[in-house]
């Protein structure tokens, strides 16, 4: 390799975890094999609330196979005393217990879990139980728990209330454009491909090993430890593959419980796996009521922001959302006021799926910009930088970056944003009307106290190591660049190892925080070990390195340390560790904002931004609309691999794709169930839906943000994809849908 | 009010039978397989299960999302639709077969090479069907392999990069 084309960060660098991906290698958490195991599957209840009244297992058990019907009648008990149930997230209120007691919460509870030596015995026997219940009246219809909904007294730790500013209720009564809507969003489940499930191997000596579909298996770790009694270090949970979660696998999720119990009373090894319809009866992005008022002078400039939304939650725990502050936050009106509540209903709690909150709030507030900007007749994107706000208008902080207006330009340039008509329905191609939309993401730029470990052979082989999971996010291929970058080693001489329990110690991932956080990590421990390589090399005869005494007099490059003032002079590494005797050189470093850090959050504010724009063709007479184009030129500071943060974005566009036209839960009011619980009814982006997506990073140096000046990309490229779709099916056919999904029956007159 | 769920009406007393398994000998990434099937495992969990094939996924187990598609007799099939017992005399090429490390499938080159996955769950099911796609012969462009792959779904959204996969193998002409 030529030294001088260095791979590290910025490298487009194809996925260090592909080659076990494509030939099938990669194992998910199902597909452990584990000696002597039971299968166990859940049976669903049948109503949304009341108790379960008697079950009657007798057929189940004389299923050849069947070994033990579980509910909450025999399950172990000794595990339920006052322990905590609370998981890293720590949502007010009393979280779901499977099998705790005779109480049905919601439909689709596992009220049973059927343990079989085989999957088919036990799926079948889980079709023969006889349970008797006694129902309740029950509701799951959104609108109407509206009724119920309230400001919980104790707020979700991540929750950050809407700081109000100027009178907004006197500026938008005096304003002469005023624009008044109410907004709507479905509820979605995140449906990952892979459904969740556990593989727990019972090992017999108190330890066990659980292979687990989680986002932070350090999580899953402690709750199983605080909830079934076991002690932390008697506790591995591992999750090297997992096929996807988008917010699924922040909190336990009940397989877990369900295989942890069984495990303990069967004393064996257990699996459990959801099945598809199962996968509705957790968690979900709440359903959403936003009602927006704007008000603005004769020139379009905003002076009045009122956001009032309501999302739904559990009758059980009160999950929150930052859905009102966007709007508040990204645009310039000096009057600006939020209001939040949320509404309870005979479900599962609602949770954190991708981008939760922004790609809600921030999503319908940007349709209801968009109306404003024809009600003030200024073209849409020259709408967005006439409101423009050079800081946080919310908390008048500065940003530490901000190159919003850049990615309007980028944006704006590579989708031809100039040769738009403004008159809707003015394009036309074919028998179909042709809509351009543009709308603005923001999200936040999170940093999360994170270990990790570098360990370097002698053969110069590094493995660098942490407690973080890769979801598909990258972080494998991210964290084998930051390594290669600080060390100057080729990528095939590095080992990422995450998904593990055992690793230096990580946050649940999530948040997008994953890549600023463990990337600074690693970064540290690779920075420690050269520092002992620096101090190793004295020892090579010659001493090539003499003069210098710190990193800064060095580089890393091609297996070797250089020295920056005569780069003839180097040493290898393998020859530095040789010279010194080292057969192995082991760090471990944790990367934490510290006080600095700490003041700093509070004077700046950290946030990624977006640009979105698109293009439909809608057939009117079928009300089918295409995506046929969407350019999302995003500002997120560095990108430490272009070539899977370019996928992170088009991943997140697609899912928007699928909020702004297919996805929706529809509730059966009168069984208190979800309806559509399938991928066939649940309909999400296939292959036919998606088009041309153009992804396009601005430059946005930002030192400051992050270690590394990573702001992370899991989430921007849902936030507002939807509104540009929405609002370029404005353009294209005068009809102004304020409640997504806009599927065909709202476009049909 | 109470609510009365019942089991499905006849199966109780018909379910105590033990499930007799069936001889089958099915070929399957060219190995030769004598096994003993029961009738009401599916192909799927036939290799998953019971062969360590874990490299084709279950993401519905009811023909909705293609993560368990295979080649049967070189045809695409998902395979959570077929009960093994039937399938005696077959062949089947699971992910696992079409190739591995030192020796890839150009399909599998390609998805690495565009980064054609993200999480990788739905990747085993979308090369396969690719690899029936092509040898179907009837998608040319990109809209045919667009319309004809969307059994697969991909809830990463890594479809614009599949798409780009498949039609680079397509066009080179070199799939095996
Ligand atoms: S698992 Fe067979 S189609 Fe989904
Ligand atoms: S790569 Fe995750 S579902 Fe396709």
């Amino acid at each position: 390799m030529d030294t001088v084309m260095k791979v590290g960060i910025g490298t487009p660098l194809s996925r260090v975890d592909g080659l076990e991906k494509v030939t099938g290698r990669a194992k998910y958490a199902a597909e452990y094999e584990v000696p002597d195991m039971l299968h166990g599957v859940a049976v669903p209840s049948a109503i949304a609330r009341g108790r379960i009244a008697a079950i009657d297992d007798r057929a189940a058990r004389q299923v050849p196979g069947v070994v033990e019907v579980l509910t909450h009648e025999n399950r172990p008990r000794e595990a339920w005393l006052d322990r905590s149930w609370k998981d890293e997230l720590k949502i007010p209120g009393e979280p779901f217990r499977a099998l705790g007691d005779d109480r049905v919460l919601f439909a689709g509870q596992p009220v049973a879990l059927v343990l079989a030596e085989s999957f088919e015995a036990a799926r079948h026997a889980a079709s023969l139980l006889d349970i008797r219940y006694e129902e309740e009246a029950h509701n799951i219809d959104f609108q109407v728990s509206l009724a119920e909904k309230f400001e919980p007294s104790k707020k979700r730790s991540s929750f950050h209330p809407p700081k109000n500013r100027g009178d907004a209720e006197a500026a938008f009564a005096e304003a002469p454009l005023k624009l008044e809507g109410e907004y709507h969003l479905a509820t979605e489940h995140h449906n990952p491909m892979e459904m969740h499930a556990t593989t727990l191997h019972w090992h017999g000596d108190g330890k066990i090993t659980v292979y687990d579909k989680t986002q932070g298996p350090q999580g899953v770790q402690a709750y199983l430890a605080s909830a079934f009694g076991f002690s932390k270090s008697d506790v591995r949970v591992v999750n090297a593959y997992v096929g996807g979660a988008f917010g699924s696998g922040l909190r336990p999720q009940w397989q877990v419980q369900l295989a942890t119990l069984a495990a303990k009373h069967m004393q064996r090894s257990v699996r459990v796996v959801m099945t598809r319809q199962q996968m509705f009866t957790h968690v979900h992005r709440p359903e959403c009521r936003m009602s927006v008022r704007l008000g603005a002078d004769v020139e379009g400039r905003l002076t009045s922001v009122i956001c009032d939304a309501t999302t739904s939650t559990s009758r059980f725990e009160d999950n929150m959302e930052d859905i009102v502050i966007w709007g508040m936050m990204n645009y310039a009106s000096p009057n600006a006021a939020g209001s939040y509540s949320i509404a309870p209903r005979d479900t599962y709690t609602s949770a954190d799926m991708r981008a939760p909150g922004a790609a809600t709030g921030m999503t319908l507030f940007e349709i209801a910009m968009d109306e404003m900007a024809y009600k003030a007749g200024v073209d849409p994107l020259e709408f967005r930088l006439l409101n423009y706000s050079e800081v946080d208008a919310m908390n008048g902080t500065p940003f530490t970056s901000k190159a919003l207006r850049e990615a309007y330009r980028e944006g704006a340039a590579r989708f031809g944003w100039d040769r738009r008509s403004p008159e809707p329905r003015s394009m036309r191609e074919g028998r179909e009307l042709v809509g351009w939309g543009v709308a603005t993401g923001m999200w936040d730029a999170m940093f999360s106290k994170t270990s990790a470990s570098a360990k370097l052979s002698a053969n110069g082989h590094l493995e660098v190591a942490c407690a973080t999971s890769d979801i598909g996010t990258g972080t494998y291929t991210v964290l084998t660049l930051v390594a290669a970058d600080t060390l100057g080693l080729p990528p095939e001489q590095i080992t990422a190892r995450l998904g593990d329990s055992s690793l230096p110690t990580a946050p649940v991932e999530g948040g997008s925080w994953a890549a600023a956080s463990s990337g600074a990590a690693v970064q540290l421990a690779c920075q420690s070990v050269a520092k002992k390589l620096l101090r190793a090399a004295d020892k090579v005869e010659g001493r090539p390195l003499n003069g210098a005494h710190s990193l800064d007099d060095v580089v890393f490059e091609g297996g070797r340390m250089l020295l920056k003032s005569d780069p003839t002079r180097s040493v290898g590494i393998v020859q530095a560790m040789q010279a010194a005797e080292l057969p192995v050189i082991e760090e471990e470093e944790t990367a934490s904002g510290g006080i600095s850090g700490m003041v700093s959050q509070m004077l700046k504010s950290r946030n990624t931004h977006s640009a979105i724009f698109c293009e439909v063709r809608v057939d009117e007479e079928l009300g089918q609309v295409r995506v046929t184009r969407i350019v999302n030129a995003v500002a997120a500071g560095r990108i430490i691999n272009p070539k899977t943060a370019r996928s992170q974005i088009l991943g997140g566009v697609v899912m928007g794709m699928g909020m702004a036209l297919h996805e929706e839960t529809l509730a059966d009011r009168k069984l208190g169930r979800w309806m559509n619980h399938n991928l066939a009814e649940y309909h999400v982006p296939a292959h036919a839906d998606v088009e041309q997506i153009d992804v396009i990073f601005v430059d946005e140096p930002d030192p400051e943000v992050t270690p590394l000046g990573v702001k992370g990309v899991g989430e921007i490229g849902i936030i507002g994809t939807a509104a540009a779709i929405a609002n370029a099916i404005f353009h294209a056919t005068g009809k102004r849908i304020r409640s997504l999904p806009i599927t065909i029956d709202k476009l049909i007159d | 009010m109470t609510h009365h769920t019942s089991p499905k009406a006849g199966t109780a007393h018909a379910s105590a039978a033990p499930m007799a398994s069936m001889g089958a000998s099915l070929t399957i990434n060219g190995t030769p397989h004598q096994l003993l099937i029961e009738p009401w495992t599916t192909l799927l969990d036939l290799l998953r299960e019971q062969l360590g094939l874990t490299g084709t996924k279950k993401g519905c187990d009811h023909g909705q999302c293609g993560a368990c598609t295979v080649l049967l007799d070189g045809r695409r099939i998902n395979s959570c639709l077929k009960l093994a017992v039937s399938l005696d005399g077959s062949e089947v090429t699971t992910v696992e077969g079409l190739g591995q490390a030192g020796r890839l499938h150009p399909l599998q080159a390609a998805f690495i090479e565009h980064d054609a996955f993200q999480c990788g769950y739905c990747t085993p099911g979308q090369i396969c069907s690719a690899a029936g796609l092509i040898a179907e012969g009837h998608a040319r462009s990109r809209e045919e392999v667009r319309e004809q792959m969307s059994g697969n779904l991909c809830r990463c959204g890594a479809y614009t990069n599949i798409a780009d996969a498949v039609l680079e193998v397509l066009e080179k002409g070199d799939a095996r």
